[in-house]
């Protein structure tokens, strides 16, 4: 089992540092064009390893400055759901009554919501770029997250430390983050570093319609995406991108199941 | 049972009056408008001709009057008309709803029939080559974006080979064929998209299936029914499979909004004339009454699925009786 | 998706197909006579990426609606191949009271689709619908000088005019529809409007919501019957699928990008069933610069922007060199286009010397131009989802980047693009393309009460030779007299250089290789497409 998280967790920690060294890995400027006929499309060669765009660009070294891009969606779109779903999912768990029914109504609409025809529609009506990506996906998918919090709260808030803290005088607040949270965080990481996949995934679909990042900031969906066109005649820019995304999102996914089961030797899933 | 049928129904409402309110809000407070969105630069259409697009469509009033208004037709089942091409929006939604359920329903199908085998399968041969192979399959299934997966499959099969049809549901000459002929046309244009949108799905599914039965197979129950000499495969068939597999339908539930989402795109490549489609058209040029129309629908069909495989849960589950 | 100027008579889609179907040659032709003899056969299936929406002329405001109402009725006038207004359901017509009085005399023999004879009063029921703003039609403003509408005979009508308007004749080219089918009817929601009765080339069978439509061919069509049996639009929304269409048949004619055109019509595949057709398309794409923004309120500024574009590059970058370069608005190979304006070839030295002239001096060494302690550095907005227009954004930085000019790129989504910038006129250049009507009036873009809020000068220039130009071209009948009028205001407007004009692109379509009889032309190539054929042992659809 443990195989498969020392799989994907090497498989990120290599993409992270290809991120964070983009400009050292590339072989090439990713903006810079070369608009002669025969530097447009060309197929991988020891110069170019994954050939050129069609505007001649070296697509390797897009794809690795595209690494940040898609990283860093990920990352931050996950971050800003954890911060909501833990917060609301704290809040709700630990004082229950008509708080917790009124945040567990909105989860309940958010989970109905076809999520992907509101962030098409928001990002539509608000504009593409990155900062609304990744704030919309945020937005969209704590939900998730805030029944897992929750359900742990509603467990550990009749734990005996917590009625110590409690006599003890210490604020609401401090009781849900600074006693009960950091109990709570196992299965909070199991379903964070799923989601961190879905966004990946999300940002690409995003792209695909021209909703993603804009060019020429090179992302691994809108290389995909410029590519389309050039299918049968290009297959180095579908191809890699879409094999690239697709090992990224499986890391994750092979680490949130590895932990998943770590976590829960019965394996019971917790829904 | 009775009173959560009857809550579940009633809280429907609320939750459709915010999630409308939510899409009119982020539609109207966005800057630009379908007005500009259609006539913008435009020379042969003067600003009188505009005013007039918008007086006819209520543009011209306060937003919570056009809210207002929308709530007040709502609740007579009357999502109003089209701005693109002046028809009812529940009349474009209809006749766009049966190729997305179609879809969908044999997708589900095909998942069903190959994630419940697979899952089973995992779970009874733990640790298996079988079992940790299938992991990796559906995990890389569930990790391909859906549409490169559709491009790449069109581009081999519908035009490589030219084994099925590059995109399309009931091709115009369709209208010229025989109903065998048809269903036979109408099944090769299903393929490739069922098996992209399947594939997807595997993962949940035959995951699902497989903590499920690994579960049920370690109850006591079990314990006793191999202690007693049972033959493995009649423990596995008469007393595991059919308790572990009870939850997943709830799992049909949850699956369908991943399958509504999905069909956005999906039904884009294939040029797949559903709901999906309808409703990214609709953003794309502005149509506010049809994005709303698109917007409820799949939510109600969303809390449909829900609510069915709630019920469907506690008729086989006697063990539930939702004592909330 | 493309957002250039559009009218009723060309939009983006319909210049693979349909720009004018309808405006063919004077029948009957050599090919016309052989066809009599032998019935329709085959189907066309043409392509879009989107479904039409309304199938009414004076609604139809999209691509896909007006192709397919092109086909399925006829205006009073059409466009021939050379671009020359002819009769189409009018035989002929005049001009009297200095073009306050415009007499149509209409065809005699014309049936509608369901057996009804054609009068006069069809076409007076249309106007006065087009006119009634209850029917919303976005073009109204274009009959808003029509005074009074008088029938003569059944098959004679007047329109009198207000004030002489001449582009009215090409506006009598909208569809005419059936009185006795929509008189007292609600135009929009009728059940007409998606089952058009008309008096054109092809009959309505079928639509089927989001995937296609299907006509027939009208064999009592008034010119003569149409040589192919069927014509289907298909809706397919991804382009990268439509091409895939395209090549493995399931589509008969598409609209090539560029690259399509050069790189990937070599194929097999390709080469053994299609034929590539190219001319020039009616739009062009220009630099728009703020005239309002102090810094480019001095001529000699934009000349020198302009002497720095280097067209040639971008032409062959962007467009694979599938375009031809621009001065000025009006399309080139018609009188109404002036050859000698000023072109502004690339002229670096030239443009920096301009710029020096005008006092834009790099004091400080950095490589940006300075003038009073201020950067020449300014914003270039364009609309986004639009490949090209991003694409020459790039480019031009990089071009006026050597002369010290520091340029930032804005893509804006359309409808953000359009309340943001041009509506506020809060921009400093944009990029974008116009299409180019047939009628050279260009009093919306060009005039200066155009600047006010509905009007598309908004880059506000002003000239008043100009604007005394356009309004004499409004009202002068005489084409070569007009034509000059337009000649000058071309040369007027390349000397003042408010735009940098960028290029004319081609019109690249494929079509399948067994449809015999097309020939490009300044119409494009559907001009004749009743004319059409696909020979007998090469039909594909037998039914």
């Amino acid at each position: 089992m443990n195989r498969r998280i020392t799989f994907g967790i090497t498989i990120i920690i290599i993409l992270a540092l290809v991120a964070i060294f983009a400009s050292f890995v590339a072989t090439h400027d990713p903006l810079e064009l070369d608009l002669s006929l025969e530097g447009r499309l060309q197929g991988p060669s020891p110069e170019h390893f994954f050939g050129t765009d069609n505007l001649g660009r070296d697509v390797f070294s897009r794809m690795v400055y595209g690494t940040r891009i898609s990283l860093s969606v990920g990352f931050i779109a996950v971050f800003i759901s954890m911060v909501i779903g833990l917060f609301l999912g704290g809040v709700s768990g630990y004082f229950g009554g008509w708080v917790d029914s009124l945040i567990m109504r909105i989860v309940e609409v958010m989970y109905c919501f076809p999520t992907f025809f509101l962030i098409m529609m928001v990002i539509t009506f608000l504009g593409a770029n990155i900062v609304n990506v990744m704030v919309v996906i945020g937005l969209t998918s704590w939900a998730g997250l805030c029944r897992l919090v929750r359900a742990e709260f509603l467990t550990l808030r009749e734990r005996d430390f917590v009625h110590s803290a409690k006599v003890q005088g210490v604020s609401d607040m401090r009781i849900i983050f600074r006693h009960i949270l950091p109990n709570a965080m196992a299965p909070v990481y199991v379903s964070a570093t799923l989601s961190v996949g879905g966004a990946i995934l999300v940002e690409s679909a995003l792209s695909f319609l021209g909703l993603g990042v804009q060019v020429p900031t090179p992302s691994w969906g809108n290389i995909l995406t410029a590519g389309k066109n050039y299918i049968d005649y290009a297959w180095w820019l579908t191809f890699f991108p879409g094999v690239a995304i697709l090992i990224t999102v499986l890391s994750f996914n092979l680490i949130g199941e590895g932990l998943r089961e770590k976590l829960d030797p019965k394996l019971s899933e917790s829904r | 049972m009775k009173n959560y049928i009857i809550k579940r129904l009633l809280f429907i409402i609320p939750m459709l009056v915010g999630i409308s309110c939510i899409l009119f809000v982020v539609m109207h407070l966005a800057p630009g408008d379908p007005t500009s969105m259609r006539y913008g630069l435009n020379p042969e259409v003067s600003e009188s001709a505009r005013a007039n697009f918008n007086r006819m469509y209520d543009l011209d009033k306060p937003i919570p009057v056009q809210y207002w208004r929308w709530i007040k037709r709502f609740f007579t089942m009357d999502f109003g008309k089209s701005m693109i091409d002046d028809r009812p929006v529940i009349e474009k939604i209809m006749t766009r709803l049966p190729a997305t359920i179609l879809l969908q329903a044999v997708s589900l199908l095909v998942v069903f029939c190959i994630a419940i085998p697979i899952g089973v399968i995992s779970a009874v041969k733990r640790n298996s080559l079988f079992d940790r192979v299938m992991t990796i399959v559906v995990f890389i299934g569930y990790a391909a974006p859906a549409f490169w997966l559709a491009l790449v499959l069109i581009f081999l099969f519908g035009f490589k080979m030219q084994l099925f049809p590059v995109s399309g549901m009931t091709p115009w000459y369709t209208a010229y064929l025989d109903e065998g002929a048809k269903i036979k046309d109408l099944l090769w244009h299903l393929v490739l998209p069922v098996t992209v949108t399947a594939i997807g799905s595997l993962a949940s599914l035959s995951r699902y299936s497989r903590s499920s039965m690994i579960e049920v197979m370690g109850e006591n129950y079990v314990l006793t029914a191999r202690a007693k000499g049972l033959p493995e495969k009649r423990v596995i068939l008469n007393h595991v499979l059919r308790n572990a597999l009870l939850p997943i339908v709830t799992v049909l539930g949850l699956t369908l909004p991943v399958l509504i989402s999905g069909s956005f795109i999906l039904e884009t490549i294939f040029a797949w004339p559903g709901m999906g489609r309808l409703g990214y058209e609709a953003i794309m040029n502005y149509d506010y009454p049809v994005v709303m129309g698109v917007g409820v629908i799949a939510t109600v069909l969303t809390l449909l699925g829900i609510f069915l495989s709630d019920i469907t849960y506690a008729l086989v589950d006697p063990r539930i009786r939702f004592n909330k | 998706m493309v957002k250039t100027k559009k009218n009723i008579y060309r939009s983006k889609r319909s210049l693979l197909f349909i720009k004018a179907v309808i405006f063919f040659l004077l029948a009957p032709s050599f090919l016309g006579f052989s066809l009599t003899n032998s019935s329709p056969r085959d189907a066309y299936v043409a392509a879009g990426i989107g479904d039409a929406r309304i199938l009414i002329p004076f609604l139809a405001d999209d691509a896909s609606s007006s192709s397919i109402c092109k086909l399925v009725y006829n205006g009073l006038t059409k466009v021939d191949k050379d671009l020359n207004i002819v009769g189409d359901l009018a035989e002929r017509w005049d001009v009297a009271e200095e073009g306050r009085l415009i007499t149509f005399y209409l065809q005699k023999d014309v049936k509608w689709h369901d057996g009804t004879p054609f009068t006069s009063g069809d076409v007076k029921f249309t106007f006065e619908t087009i006119l009634d703003p209850r029917s919303g039609c976005p073009y109204i403003s274009n009959y808003a000088d029509i005074e009074e509408i008088i029938l003569v005979d059944e098959f004679t009508i007047r329109f009198r005019y207000s004030k002489p308007y001449t582009p009215a004749l090409l506006k009598f080219g909208m569809g005419i529809i059936p009185e006795h089918l929509f008189r007292d009817r609600d135009i929009r929601t009728s059940s007409f409007a998606r089952a058009p009765i008309g008096t054109g080339s092809y009959k309505f069978v079928r639509w089927e919501s989001g995937q296609y439509i299907i006509l027939e061919a009208n064999l009592d069509y008034f010119e003569h019957a149409p040589g192919i049996k069927r014509y289907v639009y298909r809706v397919i929304p991804d382009q990268a699928v439509e091409f895939l269409e395209l090549v493995s048949g399931g589509i008969d004619s598409m609209s090539l990008t560029p690259y399509q055109f050069r790189y990937r019509s070599e194929t097999h595949d390709f080469t053994s069933r299609l034929e590539k057709y190219s001319y020039l398309a009616h739009s062009y794409t220009y630099i728009g610069y703020n005239l309002k923004d102090p810094m480019f309120s001095d001529g000699r500024v934009r000349r020198a922007l302009s002497y720095a574009v280097d067209k040639k590059e971008i032409i062959d970058a962007v467009l694979l060199g599938l375009g031809e370069s621009c001065t000025g608005p009006f399309l080139r190979g018609t009188p109404n286009y002036n050859e000698s304006a000023a072109a502004y070839d690339h002229n670096p030295a030239k443009a920096a010397k301009l710029l020096k002239q005008a006092g834009w001096v790099d004091v400080d060494g950095d490589g940006i131009l300075e003038k009073d302690g201020v950067e020449f550095r300014f914003t270039v907005a364009t609309n986004q989802g639009n490949q090209v227009r991003e694409d020459i954004a790039t480019i031009i930085q990089s071009q006026w980047a050597k002369l010290g000019v520091k340029v930032d790129i804005s893509v804006v989504a359309w409808s953000a693009f359009l309340d943001q910038f041009i509506d506020k006129k809060k921009f400093q250049a944009v990029i974008l393309g116009w299409n180019i009507p047939i009628d050279p009036d260009s009093y919306s873009v060009w005039h200066s009460e155009s600047m006010e809020k509905g009007g598309l000068n908004f880059i506000s220039y002003s000239d008043h030779k100009v604007d005394v130009l356009i309004e004499q071209g409004r009202r002068e009948f005489d084409p070569s007299k007009r034509s000059e009028i337009y000649r000058t205001i071309h040369k007027q407007i390349a000397k003042d250089a408010p735009y940098t004009f960028l290029f004319f692109s081609y019109a690249t379509p494929a079509v399948n290789k067994r449809f015999k009889g097309i020939k490009t032309a300044p119409a494009g190539i559907a001009y004749n497409f009743i004319d059409w054929y696909v020979p007998e042992d090469e039909v594909k659809y037998q039914f």
